[in-house]
C-alpha cells in the first residue's frame, strides 16, 4: 500500500530530524496517526504530551527501534529506515523504559557502547573518564549498574548515548526520577552541547522544565501534532502549561469533590 | 514480657486458622501428617527400650543430629522460615534484650515443628527406661537438644535475614542451591552405599557425631545407660557450651539486626577495572564477546547453567561406578557440547530490552552473532575437549577417541551455529534479568517449547552425518570410521558454525526492530 506523503524529501536547510507522515498501529489502537515534524539543526526541542500520546512510539520510530507502518524519518537527510547504520552513527538515543546491561559496571557499560560503535580503545577510554566525571559518576564507576539508583541509571544511559559525539540526541523522559542537582548537571551538559551546534530532542510531561530549557516545542496528543514551533510561538503569551491544557483539553473539571473541603 | 510474646505467637497461630477454609484444611493435613510421624517415632523409641544399648544409642544420636541439622538447614533452603515473630518488627518497641531472647526462643516451640520435636525428644526417656540416671540424662539431653535446635534455627535466620535483601546474596544463593539439587542422586546413593557396605558404619558414625555439638545432647541417655559417666558429663558440658554459644551468637546478631535497617546499597567503587573489555580486541565483536563472557560469570541465570557443567562428570562417574562399566562416560563430551552450545539459543531473550543498546548503536548483526558465539566457544571448547578425552583414561578404549572427539566438536560447532540463527529470530520466555534462575518466566510457554524442541530437532538432523558414523563404527568395530568422524565433525561443524553466524547476522540486520518488539512484550 502506498501513501502520498505531503513532502517526501527533506527541505533545505536540512533539518536535524524530519518526520514525514509517521504512523503506527498496535492491534486495533492507532498509537501514532501520521506525524510530520521538522526539528531544526542546533535546536533544543521539547516534545510534550499527556501519557499515552504516542511520544515514545514516535521517538522509537524516529530512532530506528520500532518500524513504522507508514511514513519516513530522516536524520540530517539520511533515511533512518533505508540506511539505518548511517543514520544511527549520527544520533545518540536514551530510550525510556528499557533495561540496560546492568551486570556491567558503569564504566564497562559506557565502554561497551563506545566499542559497539567501532571506536578506538584509547578514544573510548578517554571519553568514558570525562563523561563519568562530568556526570558526577566517577565515584561509582566500578559499581555494577544494577546497584545504581534510578537517577544514576539515567545518567549512565545518557553517557552511553553521548560516547560517540552524535550530532543529534534523542532523549525520552531524561529527567524522570533524577534528583534536582543531577538534573541541573544534565541540563548544563545539554546546553553546552546545543550551543556548540548539536541538536537535542527531549520528551517530557513537565511543562515548566520544557519552557525553561527548550527553544522549540511540539505538543502531541492522541498520536497527532497539535502545535509545533518555537516555544514563544506555541505558548502565545500564556504559560506553556496553560496553553498545553487548552490544546489537549479536558483539564477544566475543577468542580465537584465538594466533600474534599469538609474535613 | 516473655508471656506477652508467647501469647502473641499463640494468637498469630490461631488467627492463621481463620484466614480461609483452605488454610484450615492445609493445616489439618499438615497436623495429621506431623501427628503420624510423631506417633511412629514415639513407637520406635519405645520399641528401642528392648534393643541392645549400641543399637538404641546409634538410632537416638543419629536421629537427634539429623533433627538439629534439619532445624538449621530447612529455613535456609525452603525460605519457609517462620517470620511471624520477625525480630525486626520489634525494633520500634523497646523490649529488654534478655526478655526478647527468652520470649522468642520459647515462642519458637509454639507451632508444629517445635512441639513435634519436643514431644519426640522427651520420648527418648522411654528408650532409656533402664535406670534412673539414664532417664534423667535422656530428659536433660532432650531439653538441651531441642533448645539448641530452636536457637540454632534462630541464629541461622537472623544471620541471613538481612542478607536476602542484598543483591549479592540473592545471586549467590540462587546458584549455590543448584549444587545439592544436581547432586541429589549421588548423595543419596552414597549414604545408602556406605550403610549397606559395612554394618559398623552407622555405630561408628554415631560415636563420632556424639562428640560434636550436633549429637552430644542426644548421647547423654545412652552413655549413662552403659555406665560411661565421664563421657556423659563431658557431653553434657559440650551441649551446654553449645547452647550458651548459640545464645551469645543470636544475642550479638539480634543486637546488630535491630539497629541495622534492611540492606541499602553498597558503597561506591571507583573505576579503572575494565575487566575483559580491556583484554579482548577493541572491535564490536570483541566487545560483544567481552560482554557475554562477563555475563556468563556475573549473571546468575547464566552462572547457574555454568555450574552444572563440572557436576556432569560427577553424576556420570557415579552412575558408572554403580553399574560397573565406564563406557557410558563417553557421552560426557557430546552431551556437554550440546548443553553449552544450546545455552545461547535464547541469548537475546536473556538480554531482554537491554538489546536496545545493540539496536541503537547499529552494531552489525554478524558482529553481534560472532561475539556471542565466540564467547561461548572460548570456555566451551576446552571443557568439551577435556570431557571428551577424560573418560578414555578410565575406559582405555582409545579406539573410540577420534570418533567421540569428532562427534563432540561437531555438536559444539553445529550447536553454536544453529543457536546463533535461533536467537536472532525467535524469542523464548526466560527468567527476567535480576530474577532467580528458578523463577517461572513470564510469556508464551507454547512458543518457547516450539522454539526449543523445533531447534533441537533441526540440530539432530544437522548432526546426522556424525551420528551415522558413530553407529557405523559401533557396528563394524573399525576405528578408522572414527578418524573420518573426527574430520567430518570438525570440518562440517566449522562450516555450519560460519553459516549459522552469517545467516543469523543477516536476519538480525533485517529484523532487529521486530525482534526488539518481541522482547518488549515480556519486560
Amino acid at each position: 500500500m502506498s501513501v502520498q506523503l505531503p513532502d517526501s524529501s527533506p527541505t533545505v536547510p536540512v533539518p536535524a530530524l524530519a518526520l514525514r507522515g509517521l504512523a503506527k498501529r498496535f492491534g486495533g489502537k492507532i498509537a501514532v496517526d501520521g506525524i510530520s515534524l521538522d526539528v531544526p539543526a542546533g535546536s533544543f526541542y521539547g516534545v510534550v504530551g499527556p501519557n499515552g500520546a504516542g511520544k515514545t512510539t514516535t521517538l522509537s520510530m524516529a530512532t530506528g527501534l520500532l518500524r513504522p507502518d507508514f511514513g519516513a524519518a530522516f536524520i540530517h537527510g539520511v533515511d533512518v529506515w533505508a540506511k539505518p547504520l548511517q543514520a544511527k552513527k549520527l544520533m545518540g538515543i536514551l530510550p525510556d523504559g528499557v533495561r540496560l546491561f546492568d551486570r556491567l559496571t558503569g564504566e564497562q557499560l559506557v565502554t561497551y557502547a563506545g566499542l559497539l560503535r567501532g571506536m578506538d580503545r584509547e578514544v573510548v577510554a578517554q571519553r568514558v573518564g570525562e563523561l563519568l566525571e562530568a556526570l558526577d559518576l566517577s565515584g561509582d564507576a566500578g559499581t555494577l549498574v544494577v546497584d545504581y539508583s534510578a537517577g544514576m541509571t539515567k545518567k549512565i544511559a545518557l553517557a552511553s548515548a553521548l560516547i560517540h559525539a552524535p550530532r543529534l540526541l534523542v532523549l525520552d523522559e531524561p529527567f524522570e526520577s533524577v534528583d534536582p542537582i543531577s538534573a541541573a548537571n544534565i541540563r548544563g551538559i545539554l546546553d553546552n552541547y546545543v550551543s556548540s551546534g548539536g541538536t537535542v530532542i527531549v520528551s517530557s510531561h513537565v511543562m515548566d522544565l520544557v519552557q525553561r530549557m527548550c527553544d522549540h516545542v511540539a505538543v502531541v496528543a492522541a498520536g497527532r501534532v497539535l502545535a509545533a514551533g518555537t516555544v514563544d510561538e506555541v505558548r502565545g503569551g500564556a504559560t506553556l502549561e496553560d496553553r498545553f491544557v487548552q490544546l489537549v483539553g479536558g483539564g477544566n473539571r475543577t468542580g465537584g469533590l465538594e466533600w474534599l473541603r469538609t474535613f | 514480657m516473655v508471656a506477652h510474646l508467647l501469647s502473641l505467637k499463640w494468637r498469630l497461630l490461631l488467627n492463621g486458622f481463620r484466614r480461609s477454609p483452605g488454610q484450615i484444611v492445609g493445616i489439618a493435613i499438615g497436623g495429621l501428617y506431623a501427628l503420624g510421624v510423631v506417633a511412629t517415632l514415639m513407637v520406635v523409641l519405645v520399641a528401642l527400650r528392648w534393643a541392645d544399648i549400641e543399637t538404641a544409642h546409634t538410632a537416638v544420636v543419629l536421629g537427634g543430629a539429623a533433627a538439629t541439622l534439619g532445624w538449621a538447614v530447612v529455613p535456609l533452603v525452603a525460605s519457609a522460615a517462620d517470620m511471624t515473630l520477625d525480630p525486626s518488627r520489634f525494633t520500634t518497641s523497646a523490649i529488654p534484650m534478655r526478655q526478647l531472647l527468652a520470649g522468642l526462643a520459647l515462642a519458637g516451640f509454639i507451632g508444629l515443628p517445635g512441639l513435634s520435636t519436643l514431644a519426640v525428644a522427651l520420648f527418648t526417656a522411654a528408650t532409656w527406661w533402664r535406670s534412673v540416671p539414664a532417664v534423667a540424662g535422656a530428659l536433660v539431653g532432650a531439653v538441651l537438644g531441642v533448645l539448641s535446635c530452636v536457637v540454632l534455627s534462630k541464629v541461622v535466620t537472623t544471620a541471613t535475614a538481612s542478607l536476602p535483601a542484598s543483591r549479592r546474596f540473592k545471586d549467590a544463593s540462587s546458584i549455590v542451591v543448584f549444587v545439592p539439587l544436581v547432586l541429589m542422586g549421588p548423595i543419596v546413593a552414597g549414604v545408602v552405599g556406605g550403610v549397606s557396605s559395612s554394618t559398623d558404619y552407622l555405630p561408628e558414625l554415631a560415636r563420632t557425631v556424639s562428640w560434636t555439638p550436633l549429637g552430644a545432647p542426644w548421647a547423654l541417655g545412652g552413655d549413662l545407660a552403659s555406665g560411661n559417666v565421664g563421657a556423659a558429663l563431658l557431653k553434657a558440658l559440650i551441649s551446654l557450651a553449645t547452647l550458651l554459644a548459640l545464645f551469645a551468637c543470636w544475642n550479638a546478631l539480634l543486637r546488630r539486626a535491630l539497629v541495622t535497617p534492611p540492606y541499602s546499597g553498597g558503597s561506591g567503587k571507583r573505576g579503572g577495572k575494565l575487566g575483559l573489555f580491556g583484554l579482548l580486541p577493541a572491535t564490536p565483536t570483541g566487545a560483544v564477546a567481552a560482554r557475554s563472557l562477563t555475563y556468563w560469570h556475573r549473571d546468575p541465570r547464566y552462572a547457574a547453567a555454568l555450574i552444572v557443567v563440572p557436576l556432569l562428570p560427577v553424576i556420570f562417574l557415579f552412575q558408572s561406578g554403580q553399574s560397573g562399566g565406564y563406557s557410558r562416560l563417553m557421552i560426557l563430551g557430546p552431551l556437554t557440547a550440546f548443553v553449552l552450545s544450546w545455552s545461547i539459543a535464547a541469548d537475546v531473550s536473556y538480554d531482554n530490552t537491554a538489546f536496545a543498546l545493540h539496536l541503537a548503536t547499529g552494531v552489525r548483526g554478524i558482529h553481534d552473532r560472532l561475539g556471542r558465539a565466540l564467547a561461548c566457544l572460548a570456555f566451551a571448547l576446552p571443557v568439551v575437549l577435556i570431557f571428551a578425552v577424560g573418560p578414555f583414561f578410565l575406559t582405555a578404549d582409545w579406539g573410540w577417541l577420534p570418533g567421540i572427539l569428532g562427534l563432540s566438536l561437531g555438536v559444539l560447532l553445529t550447536g553454536l551455529g544453529l543457536s546463533s540463527i535461533v536467537s536472532a529470530r525467535y524469542t523464548s520466555s526466560v527468567p527476567l534479568p535480576g530474577d532467580s534462575p528458578f523463577k517461572k518466566p513470564p510469556g508464551n510457554v507454547a512458543q518457547t517449547l516450539a522454539v526449543q524442541f523445533g531447534g533441537m530437532a533441526v540440530l539432530f538432523v544437522l548432526l546426522l552425518p556424525e551420528l551415522t558414523l558413530v553407529v557405523v563404527q559401533s557396528v563394524t568395530g573399525d576405528p578408522s570410521w572414527g578418524w573420518i568422524n573426527l574430520a567430518i565433525g570438525t570440518l562440517l561443524g566449522a562450516v555450519l558454525f560460519a553459516t549459522g553466524v552469517r545467516i543469523g547476522g543477516r536476519w538480525l540486520d533485517r529484523r532487529g526492530p521486530e525482534l526488539f518488539a518481541q522482547l518488549s512484550i515480556n519486560r
